[in-house]
């Protein structure tokens, strides 16, 4: 059986917890063994934050280390690159194109890089961008990012759409089901 | 029926299963959610109780009522129940009673990497460590078999990586049980000299049945391994790393019961191979057992006793060489947590720093009023260390500092133990004033009710302690409310109690910015031409706040409309709703 190992990086309160338990869930139902690692707490406050999912036939650690991950989905540009040496050779980074500066930024005590995903690339990393908050936006909120991205993530693997959607049903809040379903079809087709 | 659970997830299942009745915790990353949980479940009685040593109180009376009972806390909470955990080894238990204390190596979200290990076996305390999701169900139930077996508290050792990681967790019935009866029996129970001269040996002896059955307990169990170069000894989540680098190479001796060890098995694993490795995070504690067996390990000297570890710093430890990576080449700003847009105890940190206030903090979301660009904040210790400290402060610097130090403790935080050192203030007499950053929640570990806020666990009405009178009943007479988004009033408050010379209390009030109930008002909205990029709107680092083209300009997916920034403003360049 394959492995698939990963990572849910982003910036705390973009929602990233919700999506791996979708993608786990997901991953679940094709009868691998899964772990989903979360971080709750400190880092929720507007830090940097990463969840992993792991799926195999017998998955031990919960954790992702360098080098490791097939796939980082990344909620903002400079989320990816940070966690990129995560990413094994070959892998793929499907990424968010929105900017958000961190407060050493803000404050300028640091500089934001510039063509952050045009260095990975050249680097050798597969980078599949999107704008997915004005996708979100469509959808109906800037909350719905984690949402399009999963979307997006999707089209790596071969799991029909009605799967998709059967478990966004049962992880979502009811009130937000069809706008988070609309935003995962908006990430899932956009091109 | 098997369902992907969080650790802490299956705690609380655990607890379901073996018919706890009642559970007693305070909150604290990552042992939060074994609480929440198991409040979903309506035939356990849960609560918020005001700190870690009240949750464990109460959990031991309801063990000595006969009932199956629980309280949970993180690892430094621990602390605050150290008291009556050293003392219920001695009174042992009725109803089986179990401590959940979640360690945090690592500290993701902690202020120190303390190993709860210790405390186990300072109390002579058995304590389980289970590895996944699944044991730490299974873990659960059987703390409560060895609680009534062997009469005592049993610990239940949580980390991180095993509490807030999901696997699939098989579910069984609730156990249907009825409270032990009670009976009065006042030389087990009634921990005076006499009484515990006598306890004191039973705790012995119940350590030494312990150790037998650790012997033999199927927590406690070897994976074969091909190779008999090396043994590894491990628990918890480093087992499942040992396993990630290893596989089925080298026998691996797992152990679930981390206190007290099967120093039998121990000697009898290590006969078997020709070099013996401790893999365990934080302090060696099994290592130390093996070499007081006469058992050469290595432990520590391959592997870091600070940080929590990951496959690869194992893998790293036995000189196996990386996985290829690559990096950006120039250095990635670090993106620390920040006080949320919207966020009430930003106001009151911006008018502290500009008045450079020396500062004793506490423990919260408000402790993010350390980092720049606020950097409001002197000192922090631990849970109520800000209120008895600014007594200890004024004290030391007798009448050469007056008028510019205060506390700052938010409103969980000061029922949880600033109420203590408020009285001190009082009764001991210093001009402190102590600033209780009232958000109506207990913020940080994720929004849980608490005494002040008039709900309980479930969300539920409650009796609301009023913290105005209870502050003049410990005698405060000055006590003041101010609002954290009007600087001016905030300003005003601090500086005149800060004048006068008697102890006060302001009380800073808004709620938290994320609760449901709370309104936002529109974005602020900026002038572009009235902005002449002086840059003072930066200097409270919000996060809806930022430069765009030299100019201030507002993220409006973050903005809440506080209004704070446009107080700032000398231009009249942004504008808020009304
Ligand atoms: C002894 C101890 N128990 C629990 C914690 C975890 N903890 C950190 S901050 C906090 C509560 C903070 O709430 P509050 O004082 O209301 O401030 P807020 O975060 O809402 O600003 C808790 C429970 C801890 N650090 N130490």
């Amino acid at each position: 059986m394959k492995t698939l190992d990963v990572m849910i990086v982003g910036v705390g309160g973009q929602g990233s917890l919700l999506a791996s338990k979708l993608l786990g869930k997901i991953m679940a139902e094709e009868g691998f063994e899964v772990k989903v690692s979360e971080v709750h707490g400190m880092s929720q406050r507007g830090g940097s934050v990463v969840t992993y999912v792991r799926c195999g036939e017998r998955v031990y650690s919960p954790i992702i280390d360098k080098g490791e991950a097939d796939f980082i989905v990344s909620f903002e540009k400079l989320e990816a690159a940070r966690y990129v040496s995560c990413l094994k050779v070959g892998g793929t980074v499907v990424t968010n194109s929105q900017q958000i500066d961190p407060m050493p930024v803000i404050t300028g005590a640091a500089v934001y890089p510039t063509d952050i995903l045009d260095k990975l690339q050249t680097k050798g990393v597969k980078i599949d961008a999107i704008d997915a908050l004005s996708l979100a936006l469509e959808a109906g909120s800037s909350k719905a990012v984690n949402l399009v991205l999963m979307g997006r993530l999707s089209n790596y693997f071969d799991i029909p759409t009605e799967k998709w959607m059967a478990a966004i049903e049962a992880t979502v809040a009811p009130k937000f089901v069809e706008m988070n379903k609309k935003a995962f079809a908006l990430g899932r087709d956009c091109r | 029926m098997k369902k992907m659970m969080l650790g802490n997830e299956a705690v609380a299942r655990g607890l379901y299963e073996a018919g706890v009745t009642v559970v007693s915790a305070y909150p604290g990353t990552p042992s939060t959610e074994i609480t929440e949980y198991a409040a979903k479940y309506n035939d356990i009685y849960c609560e918020w109780a005001p700190n870690e040593k009240v949750a464990t109180e109460v959990a031991f009376g309801a063990s000595l009522a006969g009932a199956r009972s629980a309280c949970a806390m993180k690892h430094v909470g621990l602390n605050v129940a150290a008291d009556p955990l050293f003392t219920l080894s001695y009174t042992g238990v009725n109803g089986g009673m179990v401590i959940c204390v979640a360690d945090d190596p690592g500290m993701h979200s902690s202020q120190n990497e303390q190993d709860s290990r210790h405390y186990a076996i300072a109390a002579k305390i058995p304590m389980l460590e289970p590895a996944d999701a699944k044991e730490a169900k299974d873990f659960a139930k059987l703390a409560y078999e060895l609680s009534e077996k062997y009469d005592t508290p049993v610990l239940l050792r949580m980390c991180t990586r095993i509490a807030h990681a999901q696997c699939a967790v098989e579910l069984c019935d609730r156990e249907a049980r009825e409270n032990k009866p009670y009976e009065k029996n006042p030389a087990k129970f009634i921990m005076s000299p006499a009484n515990a001269i006598r306890r004191h040996p039973f705790v012995e002896e119940r350590l030494k049945a312990l150790a037998e059955y650790a012997e033999t307990a199927e927590v406690n169990f070897v994976d074969e391994g091909k190779e008999n170069a090396m043994g590894i000894i491990t628990s918890g989540t480093s087992y499942q790393y040992v396993k990630e680098v290893f596989g089925d190479r080298y026998p691996v001796l797992k152990l679930g019961m981390v206190n007290p060890l099967p120093t039998e098995k121990i000697k009898s694993f290590a006969a078997g191979v020709k070099r013996v490795v401790v893999v365990e995070e934080l302090d060696p504690v099994i290592e130390n057992a093996c070499k007081a067996l006469g058992i050469s390990a290595d432990g520590k000297n391959i592997l870091p006793i600070t940080g929590e570890f990951s496959q690869r710093i194992i893998a790293k430890a036995f000189g196996m060489s990386d996985k290829d990576f690559v990096t950006l080449d120039e250095p990635v700003p670090v993106r620390p947590p920040v006080m949320c847009a919207g966020c009430p105890h930003r106001g009151l940190f911006y008018s502290l720093s500009k008045h450079k206030i020396t500062v004793l903090g506490d423990i919260g979301c408000y402790t993010l009023g350390s980092a720049a660009p606020l950097s409001a904040i002197d000192s922090v210790l631990c849970m109520g260390a800000s209120v008895s400290g600014v007594h200890g402060f004024s004290k030391a610097m007798g009448g050469k500092w007056d008028g510019k130090t205060v506390a700052v403790i938010g409103d969980s935080t000061f029922m949880h133990s600033g109420m203590t050192g408020l009285c001190n203030i009082a009764y001991n007499g210093s001009n402190a004033t102590v600033i209780i950053v009232d958000n109506s929640i207990t913020g940080m570990t994720g929004h849980q009710q608490n005494p002040t806020t008039g709900y309980n666990i479930k969300g539920d009405p409650a009796t609301k302690i009023d913290l105005e009178a209870l502050c003049h009943a410990l005698g405060i007479e000055r006590v003041r409310v101010c609002d954290p988004y009007n600087l001016e009033e905030t300003e005003k408050a601090i500086m005149e109690e800060l004048a006068v010379d008697a102890p006060s209390v302001i009380i800073s009030r808004r709620p938290c910015a994320l609760l449901k109930y709370v309104k936002h008002k529109a974005p602020v909205t900026v002038d572009k031409e009235a902005c002449k990029s002086c840059k003072k709107c930066m200097k409270i680092g919000c996060p809806a706040v930022v430069q765009r083209d030299g100019k201030a300009a507002i993220d409006t997916t973050l903005c809440t409309g506080c209004g704070v920034c446009v107080q700032l403003c000398p231009f009249g360049a942004m504008k808020g709703e009304d």
